[in-house]
């Protein structure tokens, strides 16, 4: 355990402990490091996008778009 | 040498204390001459710092100082400041009011302002659908590239396509106005000091009639926010000149509102995705900002919580 281990373990213990357990296997922590960067990209941009959009409510085009669009089919008929 | 000034410090430190001249536990050697500094060199030390002073000051007064050359009327009237609601941080253009703003400078200002760096596609997804955008550009004609006789012809816009300039150059514009040329409005909002208040203020400032004592050229208008006064534009907004297609009532501040926030699409088109990056990175940082701090305090607590204690090797007792 000690060899594996660069620290000491008295002076970082907790981290230490968690870290072993994604460490032991380089694979394990690639996967774990890639996959976590995509999970969060993905939630931190659907969540930032609705807060944005909750800030712009009835100012952007995609609020407003629907009256033209509408509009437009009807004139075709 | 650092070592050997504290031990000299310390050897008249207890010299003066053994001979009790002084009870002060000073480290430096001012103590007792300081008081009687002989008079002419406190009158020197006033004297210089006066001429220091005085010459600054002097200096300051001679070449420090902002020239203002040009008076108030030169410098035209400060634009009022408006609480526009596009200029937040956190809101984007309200694409309704560059819809209608740009109605107001197709039937308005279009007919003597070139807006020649936008492109018609660039309004496609943002104020208009792609038909309708389509159906403008067709309005108008441009040149085709030549053909196999080398000559030129025309053909209807397409999307990809600038908006035309009222007139052909610069020569035109100016014949046609009096000798003012009618400046492009693609980057206006950048390129007036005030900006959006500036134009607006301009727009909605034109006083019935000039104030008395006011020297208004021959063809120019009236307008305090102008630098000098005298424009060659004259008033071009009032109540009902457009008709808004959504009923927004078209008097002249919302036609001037609608038409300053178009031209500040037209100068910053990107400011909407812009202000979005701008958030998420403030808000990521935060995040980083929040964990750097936790991992500098995490390696940095068996620094700060250990003790450091000298314990003396135990001699033979005296």
């Amino acid at each position: 355990m000690a060899g594996v281990c660069p620290y000491s373990l008295s002076q970082f213990p907790y981290l230490h402990c968690y870290v072993q357990t994604f460490i032991r296997k380089n694979t394990v922590l690639l996967t774990t490091a890639f996959a976590g960067a995509f999970a969060f990209e993905l939630a931190f941009d659907i969540t930032s996008n609705k807060v944005w959009d909750s800030w712009n409510q009835g100012r952007q085009w995609k609020d407003i778009k629907h009256r033209y669009m509408v509009k437009e089919e009807e004139d075709d008929e | 040498m650092l070592g050997r000034s504290i031990l000299r410090a310390s050897n008249r430190a207890v010299a003066r204390q053994s001979l009790g001249k002084s009870t002060r536990a000073s480290s430096t050697a001012a103590g007792a001459e300081a008081a009687s500094s002989p008079f002419y060199l406190t009158l020197t030390a006033a004297l210089a710092t006066a001429a220091a002073a005085g010459s600054t000051a002097w200096y300051y007064h001679l070449y420090g100082q902002e020239a203002f050359a040009m008076t108030p009327a030169e410098e035209g009237l400060h634009a009022t400041q408006y609480p526009w609601v596009h200029e937040r941080f956190n809101k984007t253009f309200d694409h309704a009011a560059l819809r209608r703003g740009f109605q107001v400078y197709r039937e308005v200002c279009a007919s003597c302002h070139s807006l020649t760096r936008v492109p018609w596609r660039s309004m496609v997804g943002t104020m208009h659908t792609v038909d309708e955008m389509k159906a403008f550009a067709e309005e108008h004609e441009y040149d085709t590239e030549p053909n196999n006789e080398g000559e030129i012809e025309k053909r209807p816009g397409k999307l990809s396509d600038y908006i035309p300039a009222p007139y052909p150059n610069e020569e035109a514009a100016r014949a046609a106005n009096g000798g003012a040329l009618p400046p492009d409005l693609s980057l206006i909002t950048k390129g007036r000091h005030g900006g959006c208040n500036y134009i607006f203020s301009l727009l909605t400032g034109y006083p019935d009639e000039p104030p008395a004592g006011a020297a208004v050229a021959e063809g120019m208008n009236f307008n305090p926010y102008f630098p000098g006064t005298g424009i060659a534009m004259a008033r071009v907004l009032f109540d009902g000149v457009v008709e808004y297609e959504d009923g927004t009532p078209a008097t002249t501040s919302q036609m001037a509102k609608d038409v300053v926030e178009f031209l500040n699409w037209s100068a910053e088109p990107e400011m909407d995705e812009r202000k979005k990056m701008g958030v998420k990175a403030v808000a990521l940082l935060t995040g980083l900002f929040a964990v750097s701090v936790w991992v500098k305090r995490y390696k940095w607590a068996p620094l700060k919580t250990r003790k450091i204690v000298y314990s003396p090797p135990i001699g033979p007792r005296r």
